[in-house]
């Protein structure tokens, strides 16, 4: 095996403060880039899949742990990266040249060389023509096109992009894939390894010579494995579903052994799995009771009210971190359970699919109760207090020292929509106050 | 390539005629620049007339424009310097982030007659005995009532780029020059062009204040436009009053055209917005400047060579290169040296004002808080006022794009004339009408801030989607209804916005409403703005330092204590973009 370009030594990350307090977002984790590979990092949102990459960039650092570049500290080396990112990240004010020569001004480059060197990376990305437009002239594709450009320009060493064609629609995000692989293979780009920051599981097994994924809170690496599948590949082919199934399983198995690697080639074992002990405060998985009743209708519809998970996503044209949420919610609530990467209505689901509006609500409001910590604290307190309100803050404050700040948020934005729909308790935004909508003339007989 | 070839043709066709003459322009320009710069620097160092004679000739009026407009500029150019480094500073230094911003707040709230004494004391002691010492107070005294907001604007900017703008910049080992051209001040730009205007209006506002004041019982007078009007009004001049705000609206109108237009136009290209707008605001002028051979040569042979040349210079300076580690002590020690010194400092300023103020009678105290309590019933009334006629008025334009079309630039233009040139004007009015100080003093405070509160009203009104207001009409909602659930909440956000800047602008205005010297007779009433400027005019120090942290005591809380949660109720319950 060759040398390794990126090696993280226990790197760790947690947000708020260095001691007991912090949260950890991504638990140690030992990682390495090879030269030759593009490697796929795989998990759902919230995972800290994103922190990971700017850590081995170098440009955020590591709670604890190390990384290093040829084996000395990414600081010290200032290391010749690039990254394409989800959002494109150029300059609307520059023009898609000047875009591309900015990181090559920042190196010094003359204006000449600039010129040369911006009209041909430009030529190779499919863009000529179109030197002296501003990005919002351009389409999606084009833009992340500029953004391939501006990233290759400086010829890095390894390539990173953050889910690079995630904003973009389903065609041109194909189109633009296969041009990336086409110049990844005929080796028209002298970069030497390419690391992608993913959701989409078909994305990752279509690119990705090796792929790890990221189980969350914290964060930690699930499984590591190689795809040994000849490029190019194909979607309908039995060894590349065996691959997708292989990671809808371990992604729908939270807790447990990670599952067999499909194929009889040498893979790695899962690196750290189970090692890290997962924080325990249980985590509402971010969904609508609409969408939780939506999905428990399909599934019920089924022979024997069970259906595959990836299926379910493909029929839908659903984002994996768009069916993953719900079918974690279902899960948390006594409706569903996961076996083998296939969804299976529980009776509970099934009376909760079956019953009336009302009927749906009080059986929701009972599940609630019984399976879900947050809420039950929300409720218990409310209910102690003599005016059945509560700052917000109050149970943010307890979500903080569980959660990072943005999360925390979303926690308190589910537990509210579920409180609601359960009519356990309600939110005033106002004031920011969660309080128990008292009847009409109550208010006297709970001052007693 | 074919972009620009084309772009080169259509200019060669289009303008075939116009090159020479815009040559001509702006040659005569640079000219014009050479000559006045001479001009200023002769004016500036010779000896200081503090006293100027102020001519009432509708003659003089160009040249006291120019007086007028250097001041201006000179304090714009400063202000703007200032905001950006101290919002830049404030922006990416932790530690003093907190501190700045706070004192940002207290600042805002202070009006310009309380710095007075102090700039004037400085300036005159700094450049003795010329006339610069006179024009740099007079400068100063604009630039502490144009530049707050500004920095306050950059500061707010730095702090909303897109994380991932900033990832790029790093990544790809931006120096802090680079990252500053390329990212922080073109992020800033629209944020900046707007605020300059604000400021610049508030600027003309108290133009007429810094001309012409009293100081150590001294006449001070500097040619200009403030002075120019004051001096009419002192004498009951009416053919000079009204030539003199002729003149004044027409630089302002003409301003208008060659500054502000075009730099919007320009700036339109700073949005950061991922698709095109239907509508790019336009200017004509914008067209010309850039099409001008000789400003085209002078980008190509010397600014774009020259930014260039430094960019390079600072290459390979990435901003997240790691510093060269300070020893440990050093890092403990210094945060605490500079805490200390600055403790030190503040302490020393309270006891000696604690000290200036404990030596006032009682019944000073009393007084002031009556003053207080009248000005700021005066702001509320004419706070309630504006809302009478500007919501209704604001919502019939907003609702008609044809009304829009006519009423927004007069608008526009009346809004633009600052209400302190009015002043003497109305003042004399409404006493031969019978009326007293005290009406003047709440017409004026309506006049000087009853447009941000119509600006925002149209805009609020536009914001409005039509889906609503069908729902209104095919509900048959009746009038009462109609406001009560979709118009009132709809503009809700944006009148909170207008009413936070009109209240604002009322309590600077109190300081010109409510006192007024005109010839040898002194108009004034009971309020905290007079108190500010008798205070300033007698140069009674403990009494201004009183009545000034009373003022900026009474602005900060009723920013805090109402607009503040006005705002986050508009921001969260009445919030239409969800």
């Amino acid at each position: 095996m060759p040398e390794a370009i990126i090696q993280a030594v226990k790197v760790s990350k947690s947000y708020g403060e260095q001691d007991a307090a912090a949260v950890p977002v991504i638990a140690p984790t030992d990682l390495s880039v090879f030269p030759g590979q593009i490697v796929a990092l795989l998990g759902p949102s919230g995972c800290g899949k994103s922190s990971l990459l700017r850590m081995l960039t170098g440009l955020s650092t590591p709670t604890s742990g190390a990384v290093l570049w040829h084996g000395k500290p990414v600081a010290e080396c200032a290391p010749n990266v690039a990254i394409v990112f989800q959002s494109f990240a150029l300059f609307p004010w520059l023009t898609v040249s000047e875009n591309v020569e900015a990181p090559l001004k920042a190196r010094g480059v003359n204006a000449f060389e600039r010129r040369k060197r911006s009209i041909k990376i430009l030529d190779t990305v499919g863009l000529d023509g179109f030197e002296q437009a501003y990005p919002k002239e351009l389409s999606g594709g084009m833009k992340q096109r500029v953004g391939f450009a501006r990233a290759l320009v400086v010829e890095p060493e390894v390539l990173f992009m953050d889910e690079p064609f995630s904003a973009l629609d389903v065609l041109t995000a194909e189109n633009l894939r296969s041009e990336l692989l086409e110049l990844w293979d005929k080796k028209a780009i002298p970069t030497k390894a390419i690391f992608i920051v993913t959701h989409n599981i078909e994305e990752a097994v279509l690119l990705a010579d090796r792929i790890i994924v990221l189980g969350k809170h914290p964060g930690r690496i699930r499984t590591d494995f190689e795809v040994a599948l000849p490029r190019p590949r194909d979607r309908k082919g039995q060894e590349f579903t065996n691959y997708v199934d292989y990671i809808y399983k371990v992604l729908t198995s939270p807790g447990k052994a990670e599952p067999e690697v499909p194929l009889p080639h040498e893979a790695q074992q899962p690196a750290a799995a189970g090692a890290e002990k997962p924080s325990h405060y249980q985590m509402l998985a971010h969904a609508r009771p609409g969408g939780i009743a939506g999905l428990l209708e399909l599934i019920d519809e089924q022979p024997n009210g069970r259906e595959d998970i990836y299926r379910l996503a493909d029929e839908l044209s659903f984002e994996l971190d768009d069916l993953l949420p719900i079918v974690d919610a279902s899960h948390q609530l006594g409706f569903l359970t996961v076996e083998e990467g296939d969804a299976v209505i529980t009776a509970a689901g099934r009376e909760f699919v079956q019953a009336g509006i009302l009927q749906r609500k009080d059986l929701f409001h009972d599940s609630v109760l019984a399976n879900v910590t947050l809420i039950k604290q929300i409720t218990k307190t409310l209910e102690a207090k003599r005016d059945h309100s509560a700052p917000e803050e109050l149970f943010h404050d307890l979500l903080d020292e569980h959660f990072p700040e943005e999360e925390a948020s979303r926690q308190m934005e589910t537990a509210i929509s579920w409180g609601r729909y359960a009519e356990l308790f309600d939110y005033d935004a106002a004031r920011q106050r969660l309080f128990i909508p008292q009847p009409e003339g109550a208010v006297e007989n709970v001052a007693e | 390539m074919m972009q620009r070839l084309r772009t080169f043709a259509q200019s060669t066709a289009n303008v075939r005629t116009w090159p020479l003459l815009v040559d001509l322009a702006v040659f005569a320009g640079v000219v014009g620049i050479f000559y006045a710069l001479s001009f200023v620097g002769h004016y500036w160092f010779a000896a200081a007339v503090p006293e100027a004679y102020i001519s009432r000739s509708p003659r003089a009026l160009p040249m006291y424009a120019f007086y007028s407009l250097v001041r201006m500029g000179v304090a714009y150019t400063c202000s703007l310097l200032f905001a950006l480094a101290y919002g830049y500073i404030a922006a990416y230094n932790k530690r003093a982030e907190v501190m700045m911003i706070a004192v940002l707040d207290v600042l805002q709230s202070i009006p310009v007659l309380s710095f007075l004494p102090g700039v004037m004391l400085a300036t005159i002691a700094i450049v003795p005995g010329r006339q610069l010492g006179l024009e740099l107070g007079s400068i100063l005294l604009i630039f502490t009532a144009q530049v707050w907001n500004m920095a306050f604007s950059f500061y707010s900017s730095l702090k909303a780029i897109p994380r991932e703008l900033r990832e790029a910049s790093s990544i790809y080992r931006f120096s802090r020059w680079q990252r500053f051209f390329q990212l922080e001040l073109p992020f800033s730009a629209i944020g900046l062009v707007w605020n300059s205007m604000v400021s610049v209006a508030g600027g003309w506002f108290t133009l007429m204040l810094c001309e012409m004041f009293v100081f150590h019982n001294h006449d001070f007078r500097l040619p200009g436009l403030g002075s120019y009007l004051k001096t009419a009004a002192d004498n009951n001049d009416s053919r000079a009053m009204v030539w003199g705000i002729v003149a004044l609206i027409a630089v302002i109108v003409a301003l208008d055209q060659v500054v502000w237009r075009p730099l919007i136009a320009w700036s339109d290209k700073f949005k950061f917005e991922q698709t095109e707008a239907a509508v790019a605001p336009r200017s004509p002028m914008i067209k010309l400047i850039l099409d001008a051979t000789l400003l085209r040569v002078l980008r190509h042979r010397v600014t774009e060579p020259l930014e260039e040349k430094l960019v390079r210079h600072f290459a390979n300076h990435p901003v997240d290169r790691p510093e060269p580690v300070r020893s440990a002590r050093l890092k403990r020690v210094q945060p605490i040296v500079v805490l200390t010194l600055i403790g030190a400092v503040v302490i020393y300023a309270t006891v000696r004002t604690a000290m200036a103020l404990a030596s006032l009678p009682a019944p000073v105290y009393t007084y002031t808080f009556h003053a207080a309590a009248a000005t700021l019933l005066r702001v509320i009334v004419s706070l309630v006022l504006a809302v009478a006629w500007c919501v209704p008025a604001g919502v019939a334009i907003g609702f008609n794009p044809r009304l829009a079309r006519i009423a927004q630039p007069l608008a526009q233009v009346a809004a633009s004339v600052p209400a302190t040139a009015l002043f003497p004007v109305i003042l004399l009015l409404i006493i031969r009408a019978g009326g007293g100080v005290n009406t003047a003093a709440i017409v004026i405070m309506l006049l000087g801030t009853q447009w941000y509160i119509l600006f925002n009203v149209i805009a609020g009104a536009l914001a409005i989607p039509s889906d609503m207001r069908d729902v209104a009409t095919v509900f048959r909602f009746n009038r009462r209804e109609r406001w009560a659930t979709v118009i009132l909440p709809g503009i809700f956000p944006y009148l909170v916005t207008g009413l936070v800047t009109a209240s604002g602008g009322a309590w600077n205005a109190s300081i010109v409403a409510e006192y007024m010297k005109l010839g040898a007779q002194t108009y004034s009433t009971v309020g905290l703005g007079a108190q500010v400027s008798a205070a300033s005019n007698d140069s009674n120090g403990q009494i201004l330092l009183l009545s000034t942290i009373v003022m900026a005591a009474m602005v900060v809380g009723i920013n805090r204590l109402l607009w503040k949660p006005l705002f986050r109720l508009a921001e969260t319950r009445y919030r239409l973009d969800v």
